[in-house]
């Protein structure tokens, strides 16, 4: 059996951003980088089933050389090889475009099994799991917080609104998109972070791979104002303390 | 300007959401018709225009494949510009497949229309993109509650029957209903909060103390209930409880799109978070930029003696 797991190197999100020179993206300098959070989960489940079954697991990345760094940790946590879709222009190229990278990618390769993450964290939209899978003709099961595999059937729950969650089966040949919560992602142990500079990790340029045209420009980033007009309180915490506790005598009812 | 809009049926039942997708028609002015796989004889959406109906007992309502045909055939006919789903689990579930389908620009969780141009959340909400589709179509999904009509929605449909092929991959086996049982933070005057900020379960106890201090219960967001510091019946927030409370108090959270959908409608909001910048601003009323394992503490205290 072959599976794919695809990442996103990302942004750590309690950065302090800043707009890029061109209006239409964030700062990439001065920023710590990290697996994309939804993509640990991603890597984890395919990294199990791989244990489980034997399998032969390929993690893929799109973006700059400093990607690298992110697959490293998808290889120290238990993937076989990385392969490296080299593009500087990634962070500008929309869900279609990034889909049909992977899509080139892995039409030929005969995958069992590919594992997303449900969304990105910087640009959230959610889209590239559910596309590539249209691409590759593949039935795709999106948002998942449970997964089992027997024999040649994925039996998964899909989360949706309030708690619920519904139960659903497919086929392999499939693609699924994984949601927070599916699993414990491992932390990469010291020998086996060794390991994985010795693992392959091949590159390939994005423009070998033909991109798609893109449907989607972004016209401009922006900061959104700030509502609401609060209240901040700073400095020492007991003063602190008895100014929100003043706070809350005036405008609850709860202290009275 | 045309719309197809596309209503969703779970459970039985038809979702109240259909009304934030003719609220965001209605700020282009734009005409509407709308897609639903849901059950005739049942309710039906109040809006006066053609709704596209298949039939839930054929079709079912979780059945990718079948809904993506069906919803393209309606599309060949009625040639929408844009199509609007509600960024839900169904929405961001089909409306990726419609779209690499048609070859249409999608736009993922419209929080706003800014001259015409949709504007969606990037980096957990701390910045806004706002975007333009490159083709004659675009598909979007909007967020939960971003729109809303002023009015109750009104109005009988034309109804339209359409049908196609019903075959899908996926095959759906059954709902599991939500964790019930001990506590109801539905029901509570004050929810003290923890985020991913608290930094390890054992501060849950300050979290739960300063709840109990002020004579309400401790809830939790996503990161915390995943990481089982907390049971999945205090989780605020979209995939757990909707809360309104008269006092809300956010430890370490940082205020996801997720987590505000389940407390922005709470009467006061107390936010105590080391980033100042933090999207839970937006929501309070007061913030208080301190270290809350420094904080809640001396809050607590000073709380029990009053």
């Amino acid at each position: 059996m072959k599976l794919l797991v695809c990442i996103k190197q990302v942004p750590d999100m309690e950065s302090k951003f800043k707009i890029d020179a061109d209006g239409v993206w964030y700062d990439r300098g001065d920023l710590a980088w990290r697996m994309n959070e939804y993509d640990e989960y991603a890597v984890e489940q395919a990294v199990q089933v791989k244990e489980a079954t034997g399998a032969d697991l390929t993690v893929l990345c799109i973006g700059p050389d400093q990607v690298k760094e992110t697959m490293k940790k998808a290889l120290a946590m238990g993937c076989d090889r990385g392969v490296h879709i080299a593009d500087d222009r990634s962070h500008l190229r929309d869900p279609f475009q990034i889909a049909s990278l992977i899509a080139a990618f892995a039409k030929d390769k005969g995958f069992d099994l590919i594992f997303t993450g449900m969304q990105s964290q910087d640009r959230g939209s959610g889209q590239v799991g559910v596309m590539t899978a249209e691409l590759l003709s593949l039935p795709a099961v999106t948002t998942i917080v449970g997964f089992a595999l027997a024999g040649n059937t994925i039996t998964v729950k899909r989360e949706l609104e309030g708690g619920v969650k519904a139960t659903v089966e497919a086929t392999l040949p499939a693609l699924v998109t994984c949601q927070l919560g599916l699993n414990t992602p491992r932390y990469p142990t010291l020998p086996n972070i060794m390991k994985a500079k010795k693992k392959e990790l091949l590159t390939v340029a994005a423009a070998d791979l033909s991109p798609a045209d893109g449907l989607l420009k972004t016209v401009k980033l922006t900061f959104p104002e700030k509502k609401g007009g609060g209240v901040f309180l700073e400095g020492d915490v007991g003063e602190v303390a008895d100014r929100l506790i003043r706070i809350l005598k005036e405008k609850t009812s709860l202290l009275a | 300007m045309k719309m197809l809009l596309v209503a969703e049926y779970r459970q039985k039942k038809l979702l109240e959401n259909y009304t934030e997708l003719l609220a965001f028609a209605g700020e282009f002015g734009a005409e509407c018709a709308m897609f639903l796989v849901g059950d005739g004889a049942a309710e039906l959406p109040k809006f006066a225009g053609k709704l596209y109906l298949a039939d839930v007992a054929t079709y079912g309502e979780y059945n990718p494949d079948a809904h993506k045909r069906l919803l393209l055939d309606v599309v060949a006919q009625e040639q929408p510009t844009m199509i609007v789903f509600s960024h839900s689990s169904y929405g961001w579930d089909l409306a990726p497949r419609l779209a690499a389908s048609l070859k249409a620009a999608q736009v993922s969780e419209v929080v706003a229309v800014d001259d015409g141009r949709l504007v969606v959340p990037a980096c957990n909400a701390k910045l806004r993109r706002t975007v333009a589709g490159n083709g004659a179509m675009t598909i979007a999904t909007l967020q939960a509650g971003a729109f809303s009509l002023a009015d109750a929605a009104a109005g009988s449909p034309e109804v339209v029957a359409v049908t196609g092929d019903g075959q899908g991959r996926v095959a759906f086996l059954g709902y599991e209903a939500a964790e019930h049982g001990g506590v109801d933070l539905t029901k509570s005057e004050v929810i003290v909060s923890a985020g991913r900020g608290v930094g390890k379960p054992e501060n849950i106890t300050l979290v739960a103390g300063l709840a109990k201090a002020l004579g309400g219960e401790y809830g939790a967001s996503r990161p915390v209930v995943d990481a089982q510091w907390v049971e999945h019946n205090r989780q605020v927030g979209t995939t757990g409880l909707t809360v309104s409370p008269k006092l809300y108090v956010a430890c370490g959270i940082s205020g996801a799109v997720q987590h505000l959908a389940g407390m922005k409608k709470s009467e006061f909001v107390v936010a105590i978070n080391t980033d100042r910048d933090a999207p839970i601003g937006d929501v309070a009323d007061v913030f208080a930029v301190a270290d809350l394992k420094q904080l809640l503490p001396v809050l607590t205290e000073k709380l029990q003696a009053l």
